[in-house]
């Protein structure tokens, strides 16, 4: 079975042993599976596998299509290619404003992610490792953070960006995502599960500093948890919308889902957009799956510690 | 290292307060890892907020009509002004009326393919998935603009249907947008509760499939009890989503002129603001928070106590 090479260990002997029960009948793994409930089975995923990947073909076949095409050809097969055309209008169209909002929301969630996952790990694993007076009262507060939502707070951050006046820059838009209580909570957990203390102690007597330890050793067993909240901190801030929507007013700082969302409510005043709507929506959710794709045996391990605990 | 020296100086640090001597010992240290975050989360958090408290008990005066304006102090008035609010209330019932299906909609189909995929009775369980998880990689809000031209009249590849069905009206928009959602989440969810139900030891349902009980009785009986908590995990961020829907009918309201610009509580807050009167969109935003936390929070305890008996 492929996936056992995917899996975490213990998974992976898990389904070595099921599968290898399954290709021997004769092994005593009690009955075999009702052949009715196999093809069920197959027809609902097959059925769901249409569901969500339907739209994804239709946004690729469209955005493939001059806009003449569009309309008047089968929305669910490519007409004449013409990707490479609509991606060299989208350069072309306005300076190419689309590509700046592109790097825009690259910088927000690249960089926001990346130091929001150092910042996450240190205090998570600060909580996990080290006894001190108040460390319950800051993970409990912590973990009230994560049942307030980011949406609930982008209009108070407005109101307080907008008293030191830095409502419209990039400022505002970077510095509250670099904030995650749900990295911090799955920092914690998982340092306190991966991270031994004898390892740190033995860091200790050979003389390591501990925010050295930190970096070198604890990060290093951290790791798969450390993707995870760099990974799902980089979904939200590349999908948060309500933040920028009420802090920016300059076109120039927008992340790709505000200038998107800004040319399609235009649409209909200015149908020319819609098709750089389509090639643009292709556009912007590539780099994300890719990047899912790839890192996927660390996300998934991670996940499961958040939720097992 | 410098940290026994500030052991020395602590006045904590009494010989015998063994566990405060600990406390003390990495000080710096743990200042080092904790400082970070607390500083941005007390900016971007606890300050927002109390900021938006503040606001919203403060209300604006004017001598005269054309006078200036002022604010001042109003207690409670804005909150007066919330409760007496028709339209809030009603968009608050909607994303009620919304959740209270969406959520066991969406949650029982990640439960259901969780399930199929860690049964022996499917193949080919990577792909399923990665195919069920890619419309995660897409924001909202360039699924709502997808969404929006696949219920099209016109432009959709299913015109057959849209052309007699109005997804756009009054009375189904509120449901195509729960389809939205549903198609983002329900690939995430699934891997969130398909992780946990990986981390069961095959030992605890082996002896059952011996004693010949089939995987439907296996999963019932044995499977989704062990996976309580990662379902309660997915359906407290849900509930949370819901009452915070915003970037799905803000991208739909260029499609529809049912979705109100008060349709959701944060569509309320948002329209609020824009107009601007400040004042009352913090009191909506700490309504909605509050509200928000108080179910999240009820939702946990009650399902900790049932689990518990």
């Amino acid at each position: 079975m492929s996936t056992a090479l995917e899996s975490p260990a213990p998974a992976r002997s898990r389904k070595a042993r099921r599968s290898a029960g399954n290709t021997a009948p004769t092994a005593p793994t009690g009955p075999r599976e009702n052949p009715f409930a196999r093809s069920g089975a197959m027809l609902v995923m097959g059925v769901f596998t249409l569901y969500f990947l339907v739209p994804i073909w239709w946004l690729l076949v469209a955005a493939s299509k001059s806009s003449s095409q569009f309309t008047s050809t089968n929305p669910l097969w490519f007409a004449d290619m013409s990707i490479v055309q609509n991606i060299g209008d989208l350069v072309a169209y306005r300076d190419g404003v689309y590509f700046r909002w592109l790097l825009n929301s690259v910088f927000y969630a690249g960089a926001g992610a990346l130091l929001a996952t150092v910042i996450a790990g240190m205090c998570g694993y600060a909580l996990a490792k080290y006894r001190f007076p108040g460390r319950e009262v800051i993970f409990n507060v912590v973990l009230g953070g994560v049942l307030v939502p980011a949406t609930a707070l982008a209009l108070p951050l407005f109101l307080i960006f907008s008293q030191v006046n830095l409502t419209n820059t990039y400022w505002a838009v970077f510095l509250p995502s670099l904030v995650s209580p749900f990295g911090v909570y799955l920092a914690r957990i998982y340092a306190a599960a991966s991270v031994p203390d004898e390892l740190i102690e033995a860091a200790r007597l050979d003389g390591a500093g501990e925010v050295r330890t930190f970096f070198t050793v604890a990060v290093r067993l951290m790791f798969p948890a450390l993707v995870t909240v760099f990974l799902f901190q980089f979904v939200a801030i590349w999908n948060n919308f309500f933040l920028p929507l009420i802090m920016l007013r300059d076109e120039a700082l927008f992340p790709v889902t505000l200038g998107l969302y800004s040319w399609n409510s235009q649409v209909n005043q200015i149908p020319e957009l819609r098709g750089y709507v389509l090639i643009g929506a292709l556009l912007s959710i590539i780099p994300l799956i890719i990047t899912f794709l790839l890192l996927q045996r660390f996300w998934r391990n991670g996940l499961g510690t958040g939720s097992v605990k | 290292m410098s940290a026994p020296a500030i052991v020395s100086t602590a006045p904590v640090a009494r010989a015998g307060a063994a566990a405060k001597k600990t406390g003390v010992k990495h000080r710096r240290a743990i200042l080092t890892f904790v400082l970070p975050f607390g500083t941005l989360f007390a900016l971007f958090y606890l300050v927002p907020i109390g900021y938006a408290i503040q606001r919203s008990l403060l209300v604006i005066e004017r001598d005269g009509t054309f006078g200036q304006a002022r604010e001042v102090f109003g207690g409670l008035s804005q909150y007066v002004l919330v409760f007496q609010n028709g339209p809030f209330w009603r968009s608050i019932a909607r994303v009620l009326t919304f959740g209270a299906v969406q959520v066991p909609v969406m949650l029982g189909l990640a439960l259901l393919f969780a399930l199929l995929l860690d049964s022996p009775l499917l193949r080919g369980k990577k792909f399923f998935r990665l195919a069920f998880f890619v419309p995660y990689a897409v924001p909202g809000v360039i699924a709502a603009i997808m969404w929006g031209f696949l219920y099209s009249p016109k432009l959709s590849p299913f015109s057959a249907v849209t052309e007699n069905v109005d997804f756009m009206s009054a009375d189904l928009v509120l449901w195509s947008i729960a389809n939205v959602v549903t198609w983002v989440y329900v690939g995430y969810n699934m891997l969130i509760i398909y992780s946990s139900l990986l981390a069961i030891p095959t030992e605890l349902y082996e002896a059952a499939r011996l004693d010949g009980a089939g995987q439907v009785r296996i999963a019932w009986s044995i499977k989704i009890p062990l996976i309580m908590p990662a379902i309660v995990l997915t359906a407290i961020f849900s509930i949370i989503g819901t009452l915070q829907l915003l970037a799905e009918p803000q991208v739909f309201r260029s499609f529809s002129s049912a979705v109100t610009s008060t349709f959701t509580p944060n569509l309320t807050v948002y329209s609020t603001s824009s107009i601007p009167n400040f004042n009352l969109a913090a009191a909506f935003s700490v309504v909605l928070a509050l509200a928000t936390f108080v179910l999240s929070f009820t939702f946990l305890k009650f399902t900790a106590r049932k689990e518990a008996k």
